[in-house]
């Protein structure tokens, strides 16, 4: 008996063997190209900021480490001293911010909005889902100048509080944090919306009505078994909000109009006006470390608190 | 203080220490008042529950007992509050429940799926209640250890739900529903999900922990043998309407209505017409032109064609046909270890089945084919409205 068993065990094992390589032979393209035009261009990027800049762009094949100096330091041009100059630290601490505030909002708007599709009764919830994909059927371009012409001084909002008699002089949007911000949330909401749905649409209902049945409050259902339960949902919307949301480029150029900048921002002048590639590639090299520091310690602290049924 | 729906009951502790609910032994636990539950609006507007009324005892183990469809999981969420009735009122102790939510309810669920809470362990699962009730941590762990030794489950207080067998999620859930000292508890099928031997298991152990607890039991089957050995009364439902309450042995030996008869067990169905009446007996002549004496419920008078019922194990066989009170063709003999069915066809052309009690000694021989009679035990026939 026990020899057949570990025989038939033996058997499975082999299968089992076989078919993780099958698998990972799927995996195989997809691996291919993020080798070649992910990791290669980051390689590439990681030693041109150990170069020095060339003057009309493009880079000198010489070691150096001013691209990293240049982060936090400017050197005198008279008589070569390091002086510390926090502009970029700034630009990096607004980014940051700015993505926390999109972050956080995101969630608290995406919450109610993806319980209340994870309650509609499944025929509907799939046009929810379609509904809450449309933004991404245009460009982020084309929308991002929609919110433009909607917040400017002659734009939809001024126009009409002003036709309203309730404000005199436009109240000025566009340009400025708020508009900023604002493209953020817009661009970023279907992507927390998305993964909360997709946690809340698996979560037994029945353990609510269990919940209440044993005296939880509807908040007490809320704090112990439905956040518990979409916890996963949620560290996945907040990733894919933080993230991008952190190396934003389009949305804050044009509706903080280049007055208030943000890494992506500063990253791509770099490789523009600012003719310092190295510098550029050091830039990104930090907001990719400082990112991956953040993920580190936000995943230790929270996955320790999901638990599957 | 009483329970009222707009009262907020902010020390919500209270109702279980027997403030809100006052016991007093031999009253009504749950009264149910031509309660109405309607689905849906308009055109398709459903009766799930169409104007039930029904007293549940203090202390009872209650059944209600019906196939699927029937309402009796409407019922019971009705008391649970999970719904709300239509039409009507439910009484807790007195006090009408209808319009409170479920959280403000002295009454815990044990559920058909257990709705264990998958992120939390066994012990967390039991002492929830508790903790939503704002009861101190001392007394939690004392009442989960308690719950814990009650449903035999102390070695795996520390496990995720998911870690356990069925049986042992079905008796988390129960210690769960029962920590709280619910003034009822209600079950809704929670052992359809367990094998055969593991329900018989249950069986006991749910009459056992409700005779430890004197808890209000409220059960809800589909399984007629469950409803028989575990009630002290039983519900029979049929399409949103309770046709008969009573004892298991009422329920089974004088059914009130036909639907009863056929749904409890096995039965006879002889069909005749009253020849005579007196006194709670009629006389009703057969197809095969044999005359029987057959009871009838109180305040049910019958007349003309009539459905006579006969359990199968209230009548015997004699080999003289001319004894019987009935007679017919021996078609067909069933062994079942326990007992064996007797398939008769009778001379009116019905149908009728026998059953016999096996015994070591008293084996009776007959043999399909042979010509046999049917006798009836006293009271063993009855008249049913259909």
């Amino acid at each position: 008996m026990s020899i057949t068993l570990s025989k038939a065990a033996i058997f499975e094992a082999q299968a089992e063997k076989a078919t993780s390589w099958r698998n990972r032979l799927l995996a195989l393209p997809a691996l291919v190209i993020i080798g070649i035009f992910g990791v290669l261009p980051l390689l590439i990027i990681c030693v041109y900021s150990f170069l020095q800049a060339a003057p009309y762009g493009g880079v000198q094949w010489k070691f150096s480490t001013d691209a990293y100096l240049n982060f936090l330091f400017q050197r005198d041009i008279f008589d070569d001293t390091l002086q510390f100059t926090p502009d970029f630290l700034i630009i990096y601490l607004r980014s940051f911010l700015f993505a926390v505030v999109t972050t956080v909002i995101c969630l608290l708007l995406g919450f109610p909005t993806a319980y209340f599709m994870a309650t509609r009764p499944p025929a509907q919830r799939n046009w929810w889902v379609l509904l809450i994909t449309i933004p991404f059927w245009s460009n982020l371009l084309v929308r991002t100048l929609a919110i433009m012409f909607i917040i400017r001084d002659e734009g939809l909002i001024n126009n009409a509080l002003m036709g309203l008699g309730l404000i005199e002089k436009p109240i000025t949007m566009l340009y400025t944090n708020f508009a900023i911000q604002l493209g953020l949330l817009y661009s970023f909401l279907p992507f927390m919306i998305l993964p909360l749905y997709s946690s809340l649409e698996k979560l037994d209902f029945r353990l609510v009505e269990a919940a209440n049945d044993l005296y939880a409050t509807r908040r007490q259902v809320l704090w112990r078994v439905i956040i518990p339960l979409s916890l996963p949902g949620i560290i996945a919307g907040c990733l894919l909000v933080f993230i991008p949301a952190l190396g934003a480029y389009v949305t804050p150029l044009i509706l903080g109009g280049g007055i208030h900048l943000m890494i992506g921002d500063l990253i791509a002048q770099q490789f523009g006006s600012g003719r310092n590639w190295p510098l550029g590639c050091a830039q990104a090299l930090i907001l990719m470390a400082a990112v991956l520091v953040a993920l580190y310690f936000y995943v230790r602290n929270t996955s320790g608190k999901i638990q599957h049924g | 203080m009483t329970i009222k729906p707009e009262q907020n009951l902010p020390p919500r502790a209270g109702f279980l220490n027997g403030v809100v609910v006052p016991e007093q032994p031999g009253k009504n636990a749950i009264e149910v008042r031509g309660v109405r539950k309607v689905f849906g609006t308009g055109e398709a507007q459903v009766a799930a529950l169409d104007t039930v009324s029904v007293a549940i005892r203090e202390n009872e183990f209650f059944t209600l007992l019906g196939p699927s469809g029937c309402g009796k999981t409407t019922l019971l969420r009705l008391i649970a509050g999970f719904d709300f009735p239509s039409e009507g009122e439910i009484l807790l102790y007195g006090e009408d429940i209808a319009p409170l939510p479920p959280f403000k309810r002295p009454v815990n669920t044990v559920f058909q799926s257990y709705a264990l809470f998958p992120h939390m362990t066994v012990a967390q699962n039991i002492g929830f209640g508790l903790e939503m009730l704002g009861k101190p941590k001392a007394e939690i762990q004392a009442r989960v250890a308690r719950m814990l030794k009650l449903v035999k489950m102390e070695a795996l207080a520390g496990r995720r739900t998911s870690q356990i067998s069925g049986g042992q999620q079905q008796r988390v859930a129960l210690a769960r529903a029962l920590a709280p000292q619910p003034k009822v508890l209600l079950l809704d099928e929670p052992l359809s999900a367990l094998d055969y031997k593991l329900r018989k298991e249950m069986q006991i152990e749910l009459k056992r922990l409700q005779h430890e607890t004197g808890i209000t039991f409220i059960f809800v089957t589909h399984d007629q043998e469950e409803a028989l050995t575990m009630s002290d009364r039983i519900a029979v439902m049929s399409s949103g309407k309770i046709l008969q309450v009573g004892a298991p042995r009422d329920i089974y030996d004088r059914p009130a209505e036909r639907f009863v008869a056929d749904f409890i067990g096995e039965t006879n169905f002889l069909k005749g017409t009253v020849v005579s009446k007196k006194s709670g007996v009629a006389s009703v002549k057969l197809a095969s032109d044999a005359t029987v004496a057959a009871g009838f419920p109180e305040g049910f008078d019958p007349s003309g064609a009539v459905t006579v019922v006969v359990r199968p194990e209230h009548a015997d066989l004699v080999a003289d046909a001319a004894k019987g009170t009935v007679a017919g063709i021996l078609a067909n003999v069933v062994y079942f270890g326990t007992d064996t069915h007797y398939h008769v066809k009778l001379d009116g052309g019905d149908n009728f089945i026998v059953r016999h009690q096996n015994s070591r000694s008293g084996a009776v021989a007959f043999a399909p084919g042979a010509k046999v009679g049917i006798v009836f035990e006293d009271d063993g026939a009855r008249i049913l409205r259909d």
